[in-house]
């Protein structure tokens, strides 16, 4: 059975006592996305505002487990002043983290060229590496990430990570 | 008389097993029960030595294995004190017998604006069934609260009951533990010319059951929560009320005849079994009830009152106002379904550390959302006794909490 330490890493519970990026914005100008996650419970909303492509404020409320929290926060950080094509590149690499190959979790191959060539920097992100042995735990940690998707998708419907 | 809870456990294969050389402690059996060897044995010598379609064929081997799945319907009757065999309909599980009650008699007793009265503390089966009902013909559903320590608060029941035509509840909330005066609450909502529906799933596995004392008209429960397999569930209705219900599922067996015009029903209980039975399934549930029977119901339930005051007093010692328990204290009033709150730790975390102990409980809603909004929480985490957990068990939870206490410490 892999360990605890796999799991609840240092920078994790750094992100979950401290969660960056925590509050609500008002819609409009924001918009907002709600995701739920029906096995337990969890539920969070994500706001982003998106001025010419480019992500310029995001926040997050709602309420869930360390790891879909820390999550959350990262997934903050790192996609605020992104481009909504680098965001959606550094969804798919954590996506591609997440399954271990470079299938997405809807069981859909993702686009392996984005996924398998990664000039894109993780950072703490790498830390959740370790819920992949965990894998109840998954849909925790892409709660997130399956939220921000929708957004992504209403701010630039159709579009791709080029 | 105390049970031998030693012999118990030896009866019970996974048990014994070992993960990472550590025993398994088993606190789920409010999801699911585990099954102990009498129940596998009868499933495996069912298919082994007997097994042939039932109800349909000639042959012999065929008129054998009918009288085996119909002897385990005896067994279900007795073990509730149904007054008669054919009052006990198998259904694939408790959620497809709620689902019956609610098309079959619903369909055929509501109209628009007529009221169902619920609890908020059903689980979701016992909740969406009347939703969608509510949907398809405009039923109206009204809610007993709950307390601050998790009964029902009847103080307006009356008000509540008034006009209702049903009253569905549960007879032991699967997340607080809180076993309901059924009995009362029969004889209030016939008071009030309502149907008195029960959601026995919690109860039955953990108490001597007798419908007829009860005083339900309908009552359902889950084969795979006392001893027995998946796959099978069972409504209870008085004869009458069965008989002038509607078929719920149509098809194969719960027909006299078909005709180019019509069919003719079936007289119960098959009327209510539409195609192929769960046969192998209904036999290991009528040894699941020859093994709850032979260690005695009435030692069940004080066997788990005793390991349930235990397991609240070794919480309470050990973590204090660290640690919220949902529920009541009043050991009368429960059962040793215990769901708790380590600090401000999530449910999901807190099992995620019990399991590395190999303590397994369940973190989640529990199938009852409105009730977690009532309580003011996402998510509970949530042990489970049964006959066969003991002292030890509870150490191990108690021990094991101290981890994910140590770990998200701040």
């Amino acid at each position: 059975m892999p360990g605890l330490d796999d799991l609840y890493r240092e920078i994790i519970l750094d992100h979950y006592r401290s969660p960056r990026n925590r509050g609500e914005l008002p819609t409009p100008p924001a918009d907002v996305a709600e995701g739920v996650n029906p096995l337990c419970g969890d539920e969070l909303r994500v706001f982003l505002i998106v001025n010419e492509g480019r992500i310029t404020d995001i926040k997050v409320s709602g309420q869930g487990c360390s790891i879909s929290q820390s999550s959350a926060s990262m997934m903050s950080s790192i996609v605020k002043g992104k481009t909504i094509g680098e965001a959606r590149a550094v969804l798919a690499t954590f996506k591609g983290m997440m399954n271990g190959h470079g299938h997405d979790l809807d069981g859909v191959e993702s686009d392996t060229e984005t996924v398998t060539s990664p000039p894109i920097k993780l950072g703490d992100l790498e830390a959740l590496s370790g819920v992949v042995k965990f894998p109840v735990r998954i849909k925790c940690a892409t709660l997130a990430w399956n939220t921000l998707d929708q957004l992504l998708d209403r701010a630039s419907p159709g579009g791709t990570s080029s | 008389m105390t049970l031998d809870v030693a012999a118990i456990r030896r009866d019970f294969p996974l048990l014994s097993h070992l993960v990472d050389g550590k025993p398994i402690v088993y606190l789920d059996s409010a999801n699911s029960s585990q099954k102990p060897q009498q129940v596998i044995d009868a499933m495996v010598r069912f298919m082994s030595d007997d097994y042939a379609p039932i109800n349909r064929s000639a042959y012999h081997l065929a008129a054998h294995a009918t009288d085996i799945y119909e002897n385990a319907r005896d067994k279900v009757a007795r073990f509730i004190n149904a007054a008669h065999s054919h009052e006990i309909i198998f259904t694939k599980n408790a959620t497809e017998s709620l689902n019956l009650i609610a098309q079959s008699w619903g369909r055929s007793n509501l109209q628009r604006g007529d009221i169902v009265l619920l609890t908020h503390m059903e689980h979701h089966a016992n909740i969406v069934p009347w939703h969608m009902l509510a949907a398809e013909i405009g039923i109206t559903l009204r809610w007993v609260p709950i307390t601050a320590d998790g009964l029902l608060d009847l103080s307006n029941l009356d008000n509540l009951l008034d006009g209702a035509k049903a009253f569905s509840f549960t007879a032991m909330s699967n997340v607080l533990g809180t076993i309901n005066p059924v009995r009362h609450l029969c004889d209030r909502a016939h008071a009030a010319g309502a149907v008195a529906i029960v959601d026995a799933c919690q109860y039955v596995p953990h108490n001597p059951t007798d419908v007829q004392a009860l005083g339900a008209d309908l009552m359902v429960f889950s084969s795979h929560k006392m001893c027995g397999p998946t796959g099978v569930g069972i409504v209870w209705g008085r004869t009458e009320l069965l008989e002038a219900m509607p078929p719920f599922l149509g098809g194969g067996n719960m027909i006299v005849d078909v005709r180019i015009d019509g069919f003719t029903c079936a007289p119960l209980p098959a009327k209510f079994e539409a195609g192929t039975p769960p046969i192998v399934e209904v036999v290991g549930l009528g040894a699941a009830v020859d093994y709850l029977e032979s260690i005695g119901m009435t030692a069940i339930r004080d066997h788990e009152r005793e390991l349930t005051a235990y397991a609240l007093g070794q919480l309470t010692d050990r973590y204090g106002d660290g640690i919220t328990i949902h529920g009541s204290r009043n050991i009368e009033l429960r059962g040793g379904t215990i769901s708790f709150a380590l600090g401000n730790i999530h449910p999901h975390d807190v099992s995620q550390v019990l399991d590395q102990s190999n303590v397994y409980v369940r973190a989640g809603h529990h199938c009852a959302k409105p009730l977690m909004r009532e309580l003011g929480v996402g998510a509970t985490a949530r042990a489970s006794l049964y006959l066969y957990n003991d002292h030890n068990d509870v150490d191990a939870l108690v021990d094991a909490l101290a981890l994910a206490s140590d770990l998200f410490a701040f």
